[in-house]
């Protein structure tokens, strides 16, 4: 049984664009669970938030149908001007990003704070 | 263990595969790479050959020898052309904003040895580790 969860918070951003929406992932992200990360993504931009950290300290797992949701939705967000920065992965779950070359093409930082002040760079 | 073909019960499948890699010996980072692999092998049974209808069996075992590690996915879906599969590309998939297409590229990363077969309208995908003093590196 997968035990999945996302939760959601704002962080205001001094000098920043807008609030900082993070997603705070916990569980196992596989083929069962993806459709849930998407959703909360998809609910991120009806709101028109598009300055999203996911905080991956909870993360005890992640298979490519978890990272496709990333592939997915990296471009529609740049678009509006925003980004999708992914934060605290434990080091076996940053592995199965690296694997697949994630760190060229998105921002993967140490902290929720360090990926937060990217945003007002 | 043998399963419905659908997504709700990977994680039992992950979990088979990781009691029994454990009691084998394997260190902690090769258990997570057959999981991965074992993982994706599984979901692409449940989206491709059974194109997501749950009244599909698949069939998992698992055979521990004295250097290896291997498990057989079994299907009776539509088969896997290996001829036909082209390697994913990260920014191409991003700009096509397309999630797909990776399974294959880590089993065959994770795994010594990945091998197709289809007999008598069954598929079967064979996932080999051996037992190295490396068992473990690139994840």
């Amino acid at each position: 049984m997968s035990n999945f969860g996302v939760a959601f918070r704002e962080r205001p951003v001094t000098a920043g664009p807008a609030p900082v929406r993070v997603l705070d992932l916990s569980g196992e992200l596989d083929a069962h669970t993806a459709p849930d990360f998407e959703a909360a993504i998809e609910d991120c931009l009806n709101n028109q938030q598009h300055y999203i950290v996911v905080n991956g300290a909870g993360l005890d797992y992640i298979s490519s149908a978890g990272l496709g949701v990333f592939m997915a939705f990296i471009e529609q967000v740049r678009e509006q001007g925003g980004d999708i920065k992914i934060a605290a992965l434990q080091p076996r779950v940053f592995n199965v990003f690296d694997l697949l070359g994630f760190p060229v093409l998105f921002d993967i930082l140490k902290t929720e704070d360090e990926a937060v002040s990217k945003f007002t760079n | 263990m043998s399963i419905e073909s659908a997504t709700r019960n990977l994680g039992a499948v992950r979990n088979f595969v990781r009691q029994h890699a454990e009691a084998s010996g394997f260190p902690a980072a090769a258990v997570q790479q057959m999981m991965l692999a074992v993982d994706e092998a599984c979901s692409n049974v449940i989206r491709h050959a059974y194109s997501g209808d749950e009244q599909g069996r698949v069939e998992v075992e698992i055979s521990i020898g004295p250097e290896t590690f291997r498990v057989i996915i079994r299907d009776h879906g539509q088969a896997f052309k290996p001829s036909a599969y082209e390697p994913p590309n990260l920014y191409h998939s991003v700009k096509r904003r397309k999630g797909g297409g990776f399974g294959v590229h880590i089993m065959r990363r994770l795994m010594d040895e990945v091998e197709y077969a289809t007999r008598g309208g069954v598929n079967e995908v064979r996932l080999t580790k051996h037992r190295t003093p490396q068992s473990g590196d690139g994840l």
